[in-house]
């Protein structure tokens, strides 16, 4: 676990850091801007100071009443928003001043880095002949071959346009998939969150409001992303079939079987699914003589009015959680109430990674 | 072309020169950092001290100098009590009284160059797991390399060209204390144009050359940055 215990003031506002969070996966830090997502991460770096606080990573303790680990001694991986390459040195000069401050660094992982963030073609380069792309990807190797214990990644994405997150956006899902050290990753971005989570925290004026696994902290009606037009809910699944007739592939999840448009991957592979509160209904009888293919039975969880006209309606399909959008109309008609037996009609879902 | 007197102030003044900018370089560098990183609320009065040389009469730091280092000033007493001489009219006194005349010359390119790097390389660096030390020469040190470059010349030429501190605590003594500038005006005074002239020429293109130098040096610095 990584446990934080930290309340420090800073030029504008007090940051509350109180929360464990797991040591492995992806951990997004979200929150609006200004809700000191950045700070958080500065402070888990050591780079900004405050003498009571506790903080453990794994093993190590990093800040107690007594003890404060100094930046350069936490052996982290940190990426900065901008890009921060150093101008004076080339990508080979800024990939080796990490290198030749750790130890045990073997020749065959300064290889596997490279290729993961395929930046062997670049190593000649000086840093102002490379895109913003190449800047973060280099960023991202450098800090990951000095072996850190933990990535801290803050908006690695932000100051990219979106072909070039595009860009980048693969090589973040293959350290997701790669590496197991713990990924803290700070954004602002719901897509970002929902395609990289596998935990979150979320954060508010300085405050940790909840944290808990993506999809809970996503369906959990009484934190903010449950709410609005963007409230989405994730469904982890896997490919077990194609239907090569109709180019559609089925995928195999705790609730029944999805169906979506075939994209190839490989039968076998894991997907996270993405579907929109506003893209599933809810009928009493399952529907036969319908376009819908995607139809699964469900137990309406809990309810709440969204605006004057709607209710954002959290449904149990088995153990998945799944949000849907509907009119107060609707939900009187159905005479929907906590523990409703219905048919959840998801008319389409998005493949994230 | 030049008598033995001029090719000894000549000498005094390279030497001179070259002291003061070694000295200034090693105690500008740390106070430039301190000032460019330090928040400390009187900041403003350490920077409007050492940034008093600038428009002092250059008299003015000279008689001050004077009275604090000569016989019966308090550093020339402590030096005296010490069993040592007072350093007025010696080549180090002339060494003191040109580093802190110089010290602005040095201090604020390099405080330039510091402040202008900001705060994030350093951060980068000890992410890194780079000391502190560590980062300041590895990093900050050669970011501001213009700035060094700017303060070694700017603090060398100055010293070469400075006439009142040296006048006032150097008294002119012959391959200890005289220097060019002291040179030129005894020829001046003594009606010797010709001699004034080739040193006061000489100086005028030697100035010329380090300044293009610098330009063009920089110059090339920045353009090998940027492509």
């Amino acid at each position: 676990m990584i446990e934080c215990q930290i309340k420090i003031e800073l030029d504008s506002f007090i940051l509350d850091a109180n929360f464990s969070i797991p040591d492995k996966g992806v951990t997004v830090i979200f929150g609006p801007s200004g809700s000191g997502k950045t700070s958080l991460l500065r402070v888990l770096a050591g780079l900004e100071k405050t003498h009571n606080g506790f903080l453990k990573i794994g093993d190590s303790i990093w800040q107690d009443s007594e003890n404060f680990a100094l930046t350069h001694k936490r052996q982290i991986g940190y990426v900065f928003q901008d890009t921060t390459l150093f101008e004076h040195l080339n990508v080979q000069g800024n990939l080796d001043y990490g290198i030749k401050r750790s130890s045990n660094i073997e020749k065959e992982f300064i290889d596997s880095i490279l290729n993961l963030l395929d930046i062997k073609t670049l190593l000649n380069r000086s840093t102002a002949q490379l895109s913003g792309g190449e800047k973060q990807r280099v960023a991202i190797a450098r800090a990951l071959l000095i072996k850190p214990k933990i990535l801290l990644m803050d908006e690695p994405l932000s100051a990219l346009d979106i072909k070039r997150k595009q860009e980048i956006l693969p090589y973040l899902d293959a350290l997701h998939n790669d590496l197991d050290i713990p990924i803290i990753y700070v954004t602002h971005s719901p897509d970002e969150a929902s395609r990289l989570a596998d935990y979150l925290l979320l954060l508010d004026n300085g405050k940790v409001i909840g944290s808990g696994p993506i999809n809970n902290m996503l369906t959990r009606l009484d934190l903010p992303m449950s709410h609005g037009r963007e409230a989405t809910s994730l469904v982890e699944a896997k490919v077990i079939s194609r239907e090569k007739e109709f180019d559609l592939m089925h995928l195999d999840f705790p609730g029944g079987e999805f169906i979506v448009p075939d994209n190839s991957l490989p039968i076998g592979s894991n997907v996270r699914l993405r579907v929109s509160a506003r893209d599933v209904s809810l009928t009493k009888e399952k529907q036969i003589d319908t376009s819908i293919l995607n139809i699964f039975p469900a137990i309406v969880d809990e309810m709440v009015p969204e605006g004057k006209a709607q209710i954002m309606v959290r449904l149990k399909i088995k153990e998945i959680t799944l949000l849907t959008l509907i009119t107060k109309k609707s939900a009187k008609n159905l005479h929907l109430k906590n523990g409703s037996k219905v048919f959840a009609q998801v008319k389409s879902a998005a493949i994230l990674s | 072309m030049l008598n033995e007197y001029d090719i000894s102030a000549l000498l005094v003044t390279i030497k001179l020169a070259s002291i003061t900018t070694v000295i200034l370089i090693l105690i500008g560098t740390p106070i430039a950092w301190w000032l460019s990183q330090t928040r400390f609320k009187f900041k403003a009065v350490i920077e409007a001290i050492i940034a008093l040389p600038l428009i002092l009469p250059p008299t003015v730091l000279g008689f001050y100098l004077l009275m604090t280092l000569g016989t019966n000033g308090p550093i020339g007493n402590f030096l005296e009590s010490l069993g040592g001489s007072s350093i007025a009219f010696t080549f180090t006194g002339l060494v003191v009284g040109s580093v802190i005349y110089s010290l602005p010359f040095v201090v604020q390119p390099l405080q330039n160059s510091f402040s202008s790097i900001g705060k994030r390389p350093m951060e980068v660096a000890a992410t890194l797991g780079a000391s502190g030390l560590d980062r300041f020469f590895t990093v900050a040190v050669p970011l501001a390399r213009s700035g060094f470059i700017t303060a070694s010349v700017l603090g060398f030429a100055h010293t070469v060209g400075e006439f009142g501190v040296v006048l006032m605590i150097g008294g002119n003594i012959p391959g200890e204390t005289g220097v060019l500038s002291i040179a030129i005006y005894d020829h001046v005074e003594a009606m010797e144009y010709g001699q004034a002239h080739v040193l006061a020429g000489g100086l005028l293109v030697l100035s010329f050359v380090i300044l293009l130098f610098v330009y063009i040096f920089n110059r090339q610095f920045s353009i090998m940055r940027s492509d």
